[in-house]
């Protein structure tokens, strides 16, 4: 069954590396709903959050493939009830009509939003939330005169996750295995084969 | 022919002797040019014999070379296509990374198809192209092509260089990441200013870790105890390698493993020559061409055992119908492998070299004689229906089956061979011989047409003292021949055989299979293959008699040079059996 789905990179800081991962979306051709990268909790790391609508065993299989890239420190998929996440909107309305029709200052309170400009000729308010209710407000406030609208990429904290501080300590400890010239057990074959 | 070319000939014709100790010009602290740089890289990871083109934007790489003619030996390719797949060859016999230089613009885009064809086939390359100057990308200026964009996708890894300073560590980065875990191929892009740039060379440090990037998964133990329960408990146990054995260097331990379990195996295309082809376990080959037990059985067995392999459609059918009443258990090195087409009922994740030792220690010594027999006797049918009348045929035209069987008789097994895509790829699978690993060089995952006369020549630059002989159709022959000039100029010993069907085989056969014979543009013609052979000096005979077909091979065999054997074969003979497309690998077919 397919839902949404928030995956969730840790990455090194490389240039190219973005679309390394974004055609491995489009190769399966798998619609990318959001894509946000930034910095992570950890200096030096990136953090990408990518969402889309899929089925649980695609994006398995994907995150493994996400994980493959050598860059690519670890990746995670999460179902909504799994993260707590925001998504930001600007929207852009003549000042005249804001101050004329009571029901745009009515709707914009109701939603939250608050002014970040104001000018004579223009208004641009915010809001933060689930792409929902965002979209309910685009929604209404277009047929009242909206003159531009934009709205961010998810930006998610997974509820279950402790930080990936221990998790790069792990990577970075992890010495480099010793190269194996034979392995131990050819080494004692009477004990191990009895043939 | 001129004079620098029998020069050439002479010095060049089984690669260089592998360097006794480095022998680096510049040490730590020396004002070198990224160029420079570049060249005492390849000395340093011990790069003998290496494959390229030059151009424009590599010119600074190729005047650095110009002082190493003595350690490196860089042969000059036709094409630079038959660069990477030469160093594919290359890798695949000699275990190690093959190099290739190539040109920015059209240098770097004639890598394409060798790039991803070594990408699928987890084949360690390391690609060096050339750009234009840094200030310049992104102006549409002469030669200037996204190459780090366009082959991202058919890449392990690529990056580009623009400053001379992150020449060596990059390119430190680039050989370990082709070579370790699940190797595949690396493209480094440097612009022409890094190449010409000055700087106080740090000295060249071997890679052998990087924080983001962890070629081996852990081994889980548990996994292992499960995986031998299944096996100890099975009583129709089949086993199926790929080439996860060979690149793993897993051999022994994987004929150990077989061994104490009596376990029957088979192997997919690139897994052939992993197991000696006389070897009593080995049951033969999987997939669409394959043999017939190990097919049908695949739906019969109850305990399923994948080692070094990734279930590719070609060797499963259609998945639906594959192998559903057996536990299966899955063996591979990259996690992503795992459950990606079959689901695994025990997944061992980890290099086989590692977990194929812990999984023999667990298992009991067993014989399965009677489940062993199933694979004779389908064998025995299979013989009767398919094989016998392909390896000694009644009628008077020849087929590719007994070129293959008196290439067997006259080499024992001991060759290389290398073959290109279509019906003679599949018979010489199906029936060359082979005794030791790394000894079967073929394009499995993307079918290239035209890889093996270039992979061929890579080949024995990989392994100077063992017959390389190609075994090439008409069509494939005809892609990439211009190849032919790089085995005169360097005079490879590379023996060719082309099996001339006068047909794109492969694809005739579906036609007339699926499509009731309707022959579109299947009809090839060729030129006079002996004629051209000869154009570029290379001996070449035409043979169309089954009484010829000994001595020439004979004569190939024994000249002391490169040679070319055309064999004129039926026109229209099919590879049998044969899993049509969309079913499952029960319903093989025979005839
Ligand atoms: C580059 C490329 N183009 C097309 C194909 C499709 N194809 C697969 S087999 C084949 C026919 C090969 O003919 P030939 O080389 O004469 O070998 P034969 O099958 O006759 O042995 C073709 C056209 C391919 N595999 N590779």
């Amino acid at each position: 069954m397919k839902q949404e789905y928030t995956i969730t990179v840790y990455t090194e800081n490389h240039i190219g590396l973005l679309n390394r991962i974004a055609i491995m979306f489009s190769r399966r051709k798998i619609n990318i709903e959001s894509l946000n990268t930034s910095p992570s909790e950890i200096e030096g790391i990136h953090r990408f959050t990518i969402v889309i609508n899929e089925a649980e065993d695609v994006v398995k299989k994907l995150v493994r493939q996400i994980e493959k890239q050598v860059e690519v420190l670890k990746a995670y998929y999460n179902t909504n009830d799994e993260i707590v996440w925001q998504q930001l909107a600007l929207y852009k309305m003549s000042t005249d009509k804001v101050i004329a029709d009571v029901k745009v200052e009515r709707l914009l309170r109701k939603y939250g939003a608050r002014a970040v400009v104001i000018r004579k000729d223009y208004t641009v308010f915010e809001t933060t939330g689930h792409r929902e209710e965002i979209d309910k407000l685009t929604e209404v406030l277009g047929s009242l005169g909206l003159i531009e609208f934009v709205r961010s990429a998810r930006v998610a904290i997974i509820n279950a996750s402790s930080g990936f501080y221990e998790k790069l300590q792990e990577f970075e400890a992890e010495k480099p295995g010793e190269e194996i010239v034979e392995n131990e057990f050819l080494d004692k074959q009477d004990e191990v084969f009895s043939m | 022919m001129s004079n620098t070319i029998l020069i050439e000939k002479d010095k060049k014709n089984t690669g260089k002797e592998k360097p006794a100790a480095k022998r680096g010009k510049y040490a730590k602290g020396a004002e070198i040019t990224g160029a420079q740089a570049v060249v005492e890289a390849l000395i340093a990871e011990n790069v003998t014999d290496f494959f390229g083109y030059p151009g424009g934007a590599i010119m600074p790489i190729y005047d650095a070379l110009y002082d190493y003619m003595d350690t490196l030996n860089h042969v000059l390719v036709r094409h630079e296509q038959g660069s990477i797949h030469a160093a594919q060859g290359y890798a695949r016999t000699s275990g190690e990374v093959g190099v290739v230089f190539a040109t920015s613009g059209p240098g770097a885009t004639n890598l394409v198809t060798g790039l991803a064809d070594a990408q699928i086939d987890s084949t360690p390359v390391v690609c060096i192209t050339g750009q234009v100057f840094a200030s310049l990308l992104g102006t549409d200026a002469f030669q200037e092509t996204d190459v780090i964009n366009i082959t991202a996708p058919i890449t392990k890894w690529n990056y580009q260089i623009t400053d001379a300073t992150e020449i060596p560590a990059v390119l430190a980065k680039a050989f370990y990441i082709a070579r370790s875990g699940r190797p595949g191929p690396v493209l480094v892009d440097i612009t022409k200013n890094a190449q010409v740039q000055k700087f106080t060379y740090p000295g060249y440090k071997l890679c052998n870790h990087i924080r983001s990037y962890r070629p081996k998964p852990n081994i889980r133990e548990e996994y292992i105890k499960e995986a031998a329960d299944l096996i100890n408990a099975a009583e129709r146990p089949f086993v199926i390698f790929g080439q996860g054995v060979i690149l793993g260097k897993a051999e022994k331990e994987f004929q150990h493993f077989i061994e104490k379990g009596g376990l029957p195996a088979a192997w997919t295309v690139l897994g052939l020559s992993a197991l000696p082809t006389d070897h009593e376990l080995n049951v033969g080959m999987l997939g669409m061409h394959g043999n017939y037990g190990p097919n049908v059985l695949t739906n019969e067995c109850d305990v399923l055992i994948a080692v070094g392999m990734r279930f590719d459609d070609r060797v499963t059918g259609r998945l639906d119908k594959y192998a559903r009443q057996a536990k299966v258990i899955h063996l591979d090195i990259d996690p992503a492998e795992i459950d990606k087409n079959v689901q695994s009922t025990v997944p061992v994740w980890g290099d086989c070299k590692e977990t194929l030792p812990l999984l023999t220690a667990l298992i009991w010594q067993k014989q399965h004689t009677e489940w062993l027999q199933r694979f004779k006797e389908m064998r025995k049918q299979e013989e009767e229906v398919v094989i016998n009348d392909e390896l000694n045929p009644q009628g008077e035209i020849m087929t590719m089956g007994e070129v293959i069987r008196v290439l067997n008789e006259i080499c024992g097994g001991d060759a290389v061979i290398v073959t290109d895509v279509g019906q003679h790829q599949m018979v010489t699978c199906r029936y060359a011989k082979f005794n030791h690993s790394k000894s079967n060089v073929t394009s499995g995952g993307l079918g290239t047409m035209g890889f093996a006369l270039p992979a061929a020549i890579g080949a024995k630059f990989g392994a100077p003292d063992r017959e390389v002989v190609a075994i090439i159709g008409d069509g494939g022959f005809q892609m990439t021949l211009q190849e032919l000039g790089t085995i005169m100029q360097t005079g490879i010993k590379v023996k060719i055989i082309i099996l001339n069907n006068n047909f794109l085989g492969m694809v005739r056969q579906w036609q007339q299979l699926f499509n009731d014979r309707r022959y579109s543009f299947v009809n090839i013609t060729s030129p006079d293959f002996v004629t051209l052979a000869k154009a570029y000096d290379i001996e070449a005979t035409s043979i169309s008699k089954r009484e010829h077909l000994k001595a020439a091979i004979e004569t190939m065999m024994n000249h002391d040079g490169a040679y070319l054997l055309e064999v004129i074969v039926g026109k229209e003979n099919n590879v049998f059996p044969m899993v049509p497309q969309g079913c499952g690998v029960a319903e093989i077919r025979l005839k």
